[in-house]
């Protein structure tokens, strides 16, 4: 139990020992524990910001979904518009030409019954004259008279 | 023992004896084959075994832990790695507790010490006849095998704290500071001639718990692996005994293992963590 030069000797070892923990053990060790937590910080941190995206993506697949089901309602409805719209114009198409149709008819007919009106007139016309001539054969002669027998027919 | 058949009192002085190397009074250097040459060398003698077993249990230190050091990686740590993190995590959160300054030298003191203390008084659990009969077989008398039961080992590692404490002081305060630190408190007064009367009441305040700070870090360790390592060899004379007083030497030698396992720890804790608070006084003006 002397103090004597081990007292030295425990000292100088003591102040080796210290500075090798300090080069060679202690910084390489903090080193790798520092790089290994900020390894971990950044995972939980990416981790985090991969859920967030994730519920931002749901959310954004709902809105889109919800758009299209709003988009496809309105189409339809627009389609059926246009459905109705189609037969009320094909409606109003026939029944513009159904008219059309007889009034073209009403009026052919009219024709007709003035073509066969003409006729009529001048075979009156003619008939009279005829008859007129076969009275009048004897002091007038057709041809003396046929301007006569034109004014007539025209009167008719 | 050392082969021969010894009295309790001689065996205790045997154990209790540093395998010491010096110069005779006769002017011959040599090992000392008693306590007696021992204590006639003086100061200029050195402490074998103490010396060696320390220097061998910091080496151990220093291997393990420069090797876990070297292949320490990011990625998923090894058994090894794993132990020593853990170590060296323990010693930085009681670092941050308690140095509130930035100091790159204090955790690795810190870890040195703790670890170094640690291994020392973990020799104790050594049963004590053990490396002594060896050593005695290879022809070496004497063999204390646990270094912090030697007051050399403890006080060297007290006066390298102090001086640390000092260098920083003297750093951080200035001189003047340092001085002033020892000689302006705690009793001060306005009046500057009271003052100077203060002045030396201070300085022997301060400076007997300046000084009281790596005596009580030394005697504290050493006290307390002393008393452990006596009653670990008063055990073992029991083991001399007789069966029954053997047997019950036996269960008391476990008993005191066991207990012993949190002695130890917590001086190297102590001492750590005095080490810490210390040099974090000598940042800090107060």
């Amino acid at each position: 139990m002397n103090i004597n030069l081990t007292l030295i000797g425990q000292l100088l070892s003591f102040a080796v020992f210290v500075w090798f923990t300090m080069k060679y053990v202690w910084t390489p060790i903090m080193g790798a524990l520092e790089t290994r937590k900020k390894e971990i910080a950044d995972g939980l941190a990416a981790a985090e910001r991969g859920q967030h995206e994730q519920e931002l993506a749901k959310e954004r697949a709902k809105d889109v979904l919800h758009e299209a089901k709003a988009q496809a309602a309105e189409i339809v409805t627009q389609a059926q518009k246009r459905a109705a719209e189609i037969v009320d114009e094909s409606k109003g198409t026939a029944r513009t030409e159904g008219e059309r149709i007889l009034t073209a008819a009403q009026a052919e007919i009219e024709q007709e019954a003035n073509r066969a009106r003409e006729q009529l007139r001048e075979k009156i016309g003619l008939l009279a004259v005829t008859g007129a001539e076969k009275i009048l054969r004897k002091e007038i002669g057709a041809d003396a008279h046929q301007d006569i027998v034109a004014a007539l027919a025209d009167e008719i | 023992m050392a082969g021969d058949a010894l009295t309790s009192s001689e065996y205790i002085k045997h154990h209790l004896t540093n395998l010491t190397f010096g110069q005779h009074p006769d002017g011959s250097w040599g090992i000392a084959h008693s306590a007696g040459e021992a204590k006639e060398m003086g100061f200029w003698a050195i402490h074998l075994d103490t010396m060696f077993w320390s220097l061998l249990l910091g080496a151990l230190f220093i291997y393990f832990f420069s090797k876990a050091a070297k292949s320490a990686t990011q990625g998923v740590p090894g058994g090894l790695q794993n132990f020593v993190e853990w170590i060296v995590e323990f010693i930085d959160t009681s670092v941050r507790g308690s140095f509130s300054s930035r100091n790159a030298l204090v955790a690795p003191l810190a870890l040195t010490i703790f670890v170094w203390i640690f291994l020392q008084n973990l020799m104790d659990l050594v049963p004590v006849d053990v490396i002594p009969s060896i050593s005695g077989m290879l022809g070496i008398h004497f063999m204390k095998v646990v270094p912090s039961t030697d007051p050399n080992a403890t006080f060297g590692m007290a006066i390298g704290v102090f001086l640390l404490v000092l260098f920083y002081s003297i750093k951080i305060k200035g001189i003047g500071g340092f001085a002033g630190e020892l000689t302006l408190q705690p009793f001060s007064s306005k009046n500057p001639i009271v003052n100077l009367i203060f002045i030396p009441i201070n300085f022997v305040l301060e400076f007997v718990s300046l000084i009281a700070k790596p005596i009580s870090l030394a005697l504290r360790l050493f006290g307390n692996m002393y008393a452990g390592e006596m009653i670990f060899i008063l055990i073992a004379i029991m083991y001399n005994a007789g069966l029954v007083l053997g047997l019950f030497g036996g269960v008391l030698q476990l008993g005191w293992a066991i207990f012993h396992i949190l002695i130890i720890t917590l001086q190297a804790f102590i001492f750590m963590t005095l080490t810490i608070v210390y040099l974090d006084m000598a940042h800090h003006e107060h």
